[in-house]
């Protein structure tokens, strides 16, 4: 467990609203103390923070790290790499493996693997089913007592409501949420893009809004009847915010996450068969993307979550119908959220410090996201104003999947800090 | 131009000069045939992952009239190994350096995959539900056979249009040159975004109200069996959407009736409408040398 003192940052908690020039204290892996001119042993590690925000590390719920099964696209070593250039300390991983992670041997190799070679934190989430082809409940107790923070057939989203209602009635009693990727299969059966002019002018089939919209009725509706913590997966639909919203005024224990990519981009922006802009649930329509951004303004939606889904190149050198789903996210987030949400005005940068640490910290029953004295020595850094521009040439993951590649930014990560330990800094010219 | 993509990106200009010159190249059927040296050296691929004769051999004997030397490659795209076959043949293109690629596929967007990797130019023959821009081109070379201008005609394009990549690119071409189309088809095969897609489109469910007054009638191929749903009870389609003599006199009076082959009969048309005196199907396949002679005139040189 490693000690370290970070100088002279912006220190900003969300958790306890500190907002002031400060020194971080870490000793031995934990938070010892935050404030003005911290005295520290002489030998010991110093960061320099001076113009830097020094936060509590981020957490992205939702990576696809592949490992086992697809090591050909990303291990738990390489996503977990792309986790800390991307600024995050903490990730937690959808079971969508090979073998699927629905029993606790899975969960704990995982566990095992990523404790020997991921630089950062990682939290596996379990499988609702067996296989995750959605009928037979997957052994849900023993995966939570192996270390299991929740439950998700991600990608493969539970059709059975039956299923699903018994699902969130043990995860309940577990204690643990139920994250759901909200798409009715029939309704988006062969769909490729977003259902619009733009699909009917490529000559792509849709996936229309509502086949996202059909599963978050029900999952609210559900979450009513069993009392479970219920987490929306990857909202991106005007219709699934506001049925959100809806449910939280009426006091379901209901959460919800969004990517980058889609309050970024619409389905308009997507270069024309390219497979890097190919994802599910799609890239919406400029309306959507107001109704999500509203939606983390009004905290209706309190995650951003990237979604990471690497994809070997190979996989997306084919026609567009038969590119696999899904981008890259870790190593952009930070610069999409502070371009779209913060230097735009929509949001504080306090407030999009929240997204990526207090908020899924809840939402996942995970003590951390917070500089409190005695939690996880777990610290990102990163500059507001930082111009740089995104090769994916460079990219810490296996995969180079990514619609950003070649984009330019105002906002980097610049240090992450997990356990005390620095595991990545901004690359030095 | 680097290549032939689609329509909608054609300005007026492009188009207008490719059908001038296929009027150069339409044959005249007492005189023998004649051929060109214009393309002599260069190598054409016809690149068909999707089975399709008669696009495919008019795209030979116009390679072959303009002294071009064409190799056809046909493959059925479900039978080549998923995940290898785009980029392979890719690879195999570019050793075997042809001058420009014509290209027939089932996917959507494949043409334009070619596009961004290779440097030559790729023509499109039909991809997927997108675009059939030579089909479109013909088309229109037809019309103006018949008519002085595209500009004030009233097209209806009647069928499948929600999968149709000739909907897509003779509905782009007509609205660029003035003319109103009108798509037709039951209401799960006509979705309301195309009314957005070009200007001076409308769409209409009601078959009779599509034909009132047009000087041109094109239908579609319908294959509701191929499709992994039912959008429209094959028993019935005939009987709404199926050209009947009875149709043509809601028309204008020179109507043409128009089908880009091959015909179904007694399925989208009826053997009457087929062979009457309105139907310019078979000038269309005529058309289709010599607007493919222009085409690939004009990308190659």
């Amino acid at each position: 467990m490693a000690s370290l003192i970070i100088r002279n940052g912006r220190v900003m908690d969300p958790a306890s609203g500190h907002d002031s020039t400060a020194d971080v204290l870490i000793l031995d892996g934990r938070i010892a103390a935050v404030g003005p001119n911290i005295e520290a042993p002489g030998s010991i590690e110093v960061q320099d923070a001076t113009g830097q925000v020094v936060a509590p590390g981020f957490l992205d719920i939702h990576v696809h790290l592949r490992e086992p099964g697809f090591e050909h696209a990303e291990t738990i070593e390489t996503g977990g790499k792309a986790a800390a250039a991307g600024g995050f300390t903490t990730v937690c991983c959808m079971p969508n493996t090979s073998p699927v992670n629905d029993n606790a041997t899975v969960t704990s190799y995982i566990i095992e693997r990523a404790r020997q070679y991921s630089p950062v934190n990682v939290f596996p989430i379990g499988a609702i089913t067996k296989g995750s082809a959605g009928e037979e409940l997957a052994s849900i107790g023993a995966m939570r007592r192996a270390g299991a923070v929740a439950i998700s057939d991600d990608g493969r989203p539970v059709m059975n409501s039956q299923v699903m209602r018994r699902a969130m009635e043990l995860a309940r009693g577990w204690d643990i949420p139920v994250i759901d990727h909200c798409e009715d299969l029939n309704l988006s059966a062969g769909g490729d893009m977003h259902e619009g002019v733009t699909s009917v002018r490529r000559g792509l089939r849709g996936i229309p809004s509502a086949s996202e919209d059909v599963m978050v009725a029900r999952d609210l509706l559900l979450a009513e009847v069993t009392g479970a913590r219920v987490h929306i997966a990857h909202l991106s639909t005007v219709n699934a915010a506001a049925m959100v919203a809806y449910a939280k005024a009426n006091g379901l224990r209901v959460s919800a996450e969004v990517t980058p990519h889609h309050f970024v981009l619409a389905d308009k922006d997507a270069a024309p068969y390219d497979s890097n802009y190919k994802m599910r649930p799609p890239l919406r329509a400029r309306r959507d993307i107001r109704s999500v951004i509203d939606a983390l303004v009004s905290g209706a939606i309190e995650v951003i979550a990237t979604d990471h889904a690497p994809h070997a190149g190979s996989e997306k050198m084919q026609e567009f119908e038969r590119c696999p789903f899904g981008i890259t996210g870790l190593e952009t987030a930070i610069a999409l959220s502070l371009e779209t949400l913060v230097h735009s005005g929509r949001i504080s940068l306090m407030k999009m410090i929240g997204l990526f640490t207090t908020g899924p910290a809840r939402v996942m029953g995970l003590p951390r996201g917070t500089l409190a004295v005695g939690a996880p020595g777990d610290v990102t850094l990163f500059d507001p104003d930082l111009h740089w521009t995104y090769d994916v040439n460079r990219t810490c993951s296996k995969s180079k999947n990514s619609p950003f590649h070649g984009r330019s930014f105002r906002g980097s990560q610049t240090a992450t800090i997990v356990g005390g330990r620095v595991v990545w800094q901004f690359p030095a010219e | 131009m680097a290549g032939l993509l689609g329509i909608e990106d054609l300005s007026r200009d492009e188009i207008r000069s490719i059908l001038d010159r296929a009027r150069d190249f339409q044959q005249t059927p007492s005189q023998p045939v004649r051929k060109y040296e214009l393309l002599r050296g260069k190598m054409i691929v016809n690149l068909f992952f999707e089975s399709s004769t008669r696009t495919r051999t008019s795209f030979e004997i116009a390679a072959k009239r303009l002294g071009a030397d064409a190799v056809s490659i046909t493959a059925s795209g479900s039978s080549v190994s998923k995940g290898e076959s785009l980029v392979d043949t890719l690879n195999t293109l570019g050793a075997m350096r042809p001058n420009g690629i014509v290209m027939r596929h089932a996917a959507s967007g494949a043409p334009h995959f070619l596009a961004r990797h290779l440097a030559i130019p790729i023509i499109n023959a039909g991809d997927g539900t997108h675009e059939h821009p030579t089909q479109a081109l013909l088309d229109a070379r037809t019309i103006l056979d018949h008519r002085e201008s595209l500009e004030g005609l009233r097209v209806a394009i009647i069928g499948d249009i929600a999968h149709s990549r000739v909907a897509r690119s003779n509905m782009y071409l007509l609205s660029k040159f003035g003319a109103q189309v009108v798509l037709c088809g039951p209401p799960t095969l006509l979705p309301a975004e195309f009314a957005q897609l070009a200007r001076g489109v409308t769409l209409t469910w009601d078959m009779h109200e599509a034909i009132e007054g047009a000087d041109v009638i094109m239908m579609l191929r319908v294959q509701l069996e191929r499709q992994n749903e039912t959008p429209f009870p094959a028993s019935e389609y005939f009987s709404f959407y199926g050209l009947r003599l009875e149709h043509i006199s809601l028309a204008k009076p020179d109507v043409l009736v128009m089908h880009p082959g091959p015909i179904n009969r007694g399925r989208e048309l009826s053997s009457e409408v087929a062979d009457s005196q309105r139907s310019v199907i078979l000038n269309q396949v005529e058309n289709g040398v010599a607007v493919r002679m222009a085409v690939l005139e004009r990308m190659l040189n």
